[in-house]
């Protein structure tokens, strides 16, 4: 077992935890949103959206302007401490990857943090304790799974982590860069088997989602193809931005390409709540543009 | 009275370009007892030795500092002078104004005036100096090579020719190392065996040399000249002057699933085995960790099956204690694998493999016969990438340098290749192609020009499975950075060449360093690429750095000389900077108290205590004694004595303490 997986893992069974939704699970990915909060129900666990919050600054904030791009961050993780929250998950992996990014370079330059926390004129110490959803999932729900799960998730799939996920390696430490493996182990446990999938965290096209559907096109329908030549019957995904490339976009995608892909792409939340049996509407799946006719 | 000579060194500007000398020279000649003082260019040239010389006549001095780089540089070359000009050449200092002032500070008052206090601590502790004499000791004229690779190999014969004796030890079953493995060898594609078994014969028939194989170094004591090294001779399980080396038990053994380390990992061997036909000596082991009798206590076929009844189960290791003059270290390299590679799939691709498999597989001798088939389905490949510089030259990997030897076989695998599979294509990723050698660059030209092997100047980014190929993906940077993916049947990695493994283990036994890769480190980069700094232990091969067999060979003949200029001495000098216990008349003897602390404390064994007996032969005093032969002059002895009995000569208590107060004390 590689050592990232080896974390302790709190047994207790009520647990109080800071989410920070972001944009995305508030508007495009509701279903998302929807999934994540039906599994912290179903596992007792009681997630509060950190008071107050504001955009974690996604890609633009730092193409224009470092102290702004690092400033938004902060703002999160120093109401996150104010309100008491010392760990919080962020199921989008964009705002995964400012938030920790923002936390590293932060405490390596203490000079830096004490201007940014003039900037966002609160105390900021950068003490909270950032999840992916993943992580989310391996601590609080894989130790829980047990005879909880109705139906064993028997299905083909290519788990895709695309790039925000595990990059920078360095700075998230989390998961291997290439070849990630967490959520493959998440997806076998439930029962699921994870095809060979070179296309993991190849891009998908990422922001040009609005300005350029052409890339994105280009770019999603590879690794929409190589899935379904690997026989998975469903992509997981763990980025709100991945899957609205993948799910989205898909009639430009099958336009682009002259195809006719149908493979359904779920998050992996989604596919935890169908084994434990939740209904598809409460986990979203209803949202999807492309129907998910697996169960 | 003291009368010292201080004498500033410019090293060209390496001192004079950020410390003022001149300045330096009046302040230090103005100080009490210095009689003379002075500054020269390049003091360690030939006019600034006679500088020294003549200034030690005329001013009849009776202390030289001088006042220049490191004196593990030039220590040696002035304490010379000195004796040429007829001082004890213990009576001379280096004051290091190179390494320790110019070179770390920038150009201003404050290095100067550190330069001055830098002189003033040695010309404090000189006035304290005292005249000594060189110790004497013996030469053991046995030497020990350790790793019969090619290194170890031409070292063991050049040594063994000279007429000294010759221990070779090497930890696996037979000698011949990795050039055993090599199919072909670049740039004139003879074959690797038949230059390499003669040689190893060779070794096993020399009168002038004992091999230990399936042997380890356990550990080395000493110093240069009287090593005293203990070997554990691993055990075979058999009785070797039994044994005729028939083989029959190698056939006969029923646990034959072990990966064959010879064929790495390509094939399979029985767990009694002779790692490949031409092995020297030609004799099988017990590999006791598969056997099925070590496992399970019950099977001995090869016990029942051999006719000169050698097999022995209960055969213990056994420790062999040497006296060894001389050490060349010849323990080789090895190479990362495949599965050090992420975006080469962690080794999970069977067809993905690393340099050395592919030379078994070109091999005559190999599991293939020497028919090029790739491992998952024996399927002969008909697009087959080599991708160079896999690992080497990637900081983000750990290893920034360049492993050598890869560009150079990765061309001869291609080349033999094409030999081999006339209608395949070869493809080579390369970053840049490195050929420096003789007829090496011609050698690449014709893998290239005849051979027709499709060189792409970039980087592979990935290499994936899919429906049975291996999909490669990588960027032409001739071709202004176009992508370029090839679907290929078999994809060779030219992985780094790293150090091999227990080296950091062995460097420590040595007391030799080693640089952050693990590779051993030799004594000075240019001047000394085969001594290490400790004297008596010699480099030869990759166990220092990849090298080609030319370059092995050559520094392991240069690791002979040098071993034989130090048998052709019948005593060795030894610096005189030991620990000493105080001796005084009877009856006081020694203000020692025999407590033996300083005993335990001695990393190099050297202090024991003595009795002192009156006539009547009873003991009436104990005091500790050092081994002038033994003690290297560390000082821990000096530190932990409680009643202040040991000294160290060159650096006496009184000595260190005048340097420190010289510091303390304004001038």
């Amino acid at each position: 077992m590689p050592e990232y997986l080896k974390k302790p893992v709190n047994k207790s069974s009520y647990m109080k935890i800071g989410i920070y939704p972001g944009c995305s699970l508030t508007g495009s990915s509701r279903d998302y949103n929807e999934s994540v909060f039906a599994l912290a129900e179903a596992f007792n666990i009681e997630l509060v959206q950190i008071p107050d919050w504001n955009c974690c600054g996604a890609t633009a904030a730092h193409n224009l302007n470092k102290d702004l791009s690092l400033a938004l961050p902060a703002r999160i993780l120093a109401l996150a401490e104010k309100h008491g929250l010392d760990e919080i998950v962020v199921p989008c992996a964009a705002c995964y990857s400012r938030l920790v990014v923002t936390q590293n370079e932060l405490k390596k330059d203490p000079e830096l943090k004490n201007r940014i926390s003039e900037v966002i004129e609160m105390d900021y110490r950068g003490t909270s304790r950032i999840s992916n959803v993943i992580e989310w999932i391996d601590k609080y729900i894989i130790p829980e799974l047990d005879g909880k799960i109705v139906n064993q998730f028997n299905h083909k799939v290519a788990c895709y982590y695309g790039c925000l996920l595990v990059r920078p390696n360095k700075v998230l430490n989390y998961d291997r860069a290439e070849d990630p493996q967490t959520m493959d182990i998440v997806m076998s446990k439930l029962g699921a088997s994870p095809v060979d999938y070179p296309y993991k965290t190849e891009c998908c096209g990422a922001g040009f989602s609005v300005s350029r559907t052409d890339i994105v096109s280009k770019l999603s329908g590879k690794i929409i193809e190589d899935a379904e030549h690997r026989g998975a019957e469903a992509i997981v995904v763990a980025c709100p931005m991945c899957h609205s490339n993948l799910d989205m976009r898909r009639s430009d995608i099958n336009k682009y390409w002259k195809t006719e892909y149908k493979i359904p792409v779920i998050f992996v939340t989604q596919a935890i709540g169908l084994a434990i049996g939740l209904p598809a509407k409460k986990v979203g799946l209803k949202r999807h543009f492309v129907e998910v006719k697996i169960s | 009275m003291a009368r010292i000579g201080v004498f500033v060194c410019h090293c060209g500007e390496n001192i004079s370009a950020t410390v003022d000398c001149g300045k330096v020279k009046d302040a230090i000649g103005d100080l009490k007892h210095v009689a003379f003082s002075t500054e020269y260019k390049y003091m360690c040239s030939d006019p600034g030795q006679t500088l020294i010389k003549d200034a030690i006549k005329e001013h009849n001095l009776t202390g030289v500092v001088v006042s220049a780089c490191s004196p593990r540089m030039h220590e040696p070359t002035f304490r010379k002078a000195c004796a040429e000009g007829g001082l004890n050449p213990y009576l001379c200092e280096m004051a290091n104004l190179r390494e320790h002032c110019s070179w770390v500070h920038d150009k201003n008052e404050l290095t100067t005036e550190k330069a001055i206090d830098i002189v003033r601590t040695q010309v404090e502790k000189v006035k304290l100096n005292s005249s000594l004499q060189p110790i004497r000791v013996p030469v053991t004229k046995t030497s020990l090579v350790i790793g019969g690779g090619i290194a170890g190999i031409q070292s063991a014969l050049d040594i063994a020719n000279t007429g000294h004796k010759v221990v070779m030890v090497e930890r696996s079953p037979s000698i011949g190392g990795h050039m055993s493995q090599l199919s072909e060898t670049f740039p004139t594609l003879d074959c690797s065996q038949c230059i390499l078994t003669p040689r190893m014969v060779e070794v096993a028939q020399h009168p002038n040399i004992t091999l230990y194989t399936y042997a380890e170094v356990e550990s080395v004591e000493g110093f240069i000249g009287n090593f005293k090294v203990k070997i554990r001779k691993k055990a075979k399980s058999l009785d070797e002057k039994a044994c005729t080396g028939c083989g029959l038990c190698t056939t006969k053994c029923p646990q034959k699933k072990i990966p064959n380390e010879f064929e790495q990992g390509m094939g399979m061997r029985p767990a009694i085995y002779v790692p490949f036909p031409q092995a020297v000596p030609n004799r099988p082991v017990i590999d006791r960790e598969h056997c099925t009798y070590y496992i399970k206590g019950k099977c001995k076929i090869c016990e029942i099956v051999c006719p000169t009844k050698a097999i022995r189960f209960d055969q213990p290791d056994e420790i062999l204690e040497l006296e060894i003059g001389a050490i060349v270290v010849a323990t080789g390299f090895d190479i990362k694998h495949a599965d050090f590679f992420p975006e080469y799939g962690y080794g999970k691709y069977k067809d993905v493999i690393d340099g050395l498999q592919f030379e078994r597989l070109a091999s005559a001798s190999g599991p293939t016969a020497g028919v090029i088939k790739r491992p998952s389905d024996g399927e002969i490949p008909k697009n087959i990438v080599f991708i160079a510089c896999a690992g080497s030259r990637d900081p983000a990997k750990g290893i920034a340098y360049c492993s050598k030897i890869c560009c150079m076989y990765t061309a001869k695998h291609a080349m033999l290749y094409k030999h081999k599979v006339h209608e395949g294509k070869a493809h080579v990723f390369y970053m840049d192609i490195r050929s420096g050698g003789k007829n090496y660059d011609e050698f690449v030209r014709r893998a290239i020009e005849e051979d027709y092997v499709n060189y792409i100047r970039g980087r592979v980014s990935t290499v994936y499975e899919r429906d049975g190929k291996l999909i490669v993906k990588g960027v032409d940077t001739l071709l202004g950075a176009q992508p370029v993916e090839i679907v290929a049947d078999m994809v060779v990695l030219a992985t780094a060449g790293v150090a091999n493994s227990g080296a950091e283990d062995l460097a420590q036994k040595l007391h030799v360093s080693y640089d952050s890769h693990k590779f051993f480190a030799e004594a000075h980069p240019k001047l000394k690429p085969v001594e290490t700094n400790t004297a008596g232990i010699f480099l030869a091969g990759a166990c220092q750095n990849p090298k080609d067999i030319p370059d092995a060979v050559s520094q392991a003949s240069g690791a002979a000389v040098k071993v034989a200029a130090l048998f052709s001495q019948s005593e060795l000098t030894r610096e005189p900077l030991v620990a000493v216990v105080n001796r005084m008349a009877p009856p006081l003897y020694s203000t020692c108290v025999a407590c033996g602390m300083c005993k335990p404390v001695c990393p190099y064994q050297a202090i024991e205590l003595e009795e002192f007996k009156n006539r009547e032969g009873k003991v009436v005093k104990k005091a500790a004694k050092i081994n002038e032969g033994l003690c290297q002059g560390c000082g821990t002895c000096v530190a932990i004595c409680r009643s202040k009995s040991i000294d160290l000569y060159g650096y006496s208590n009184d000595q260190v303490y005048a340097e420190v107060v010289a510091l303390l004390n304004e001038y």
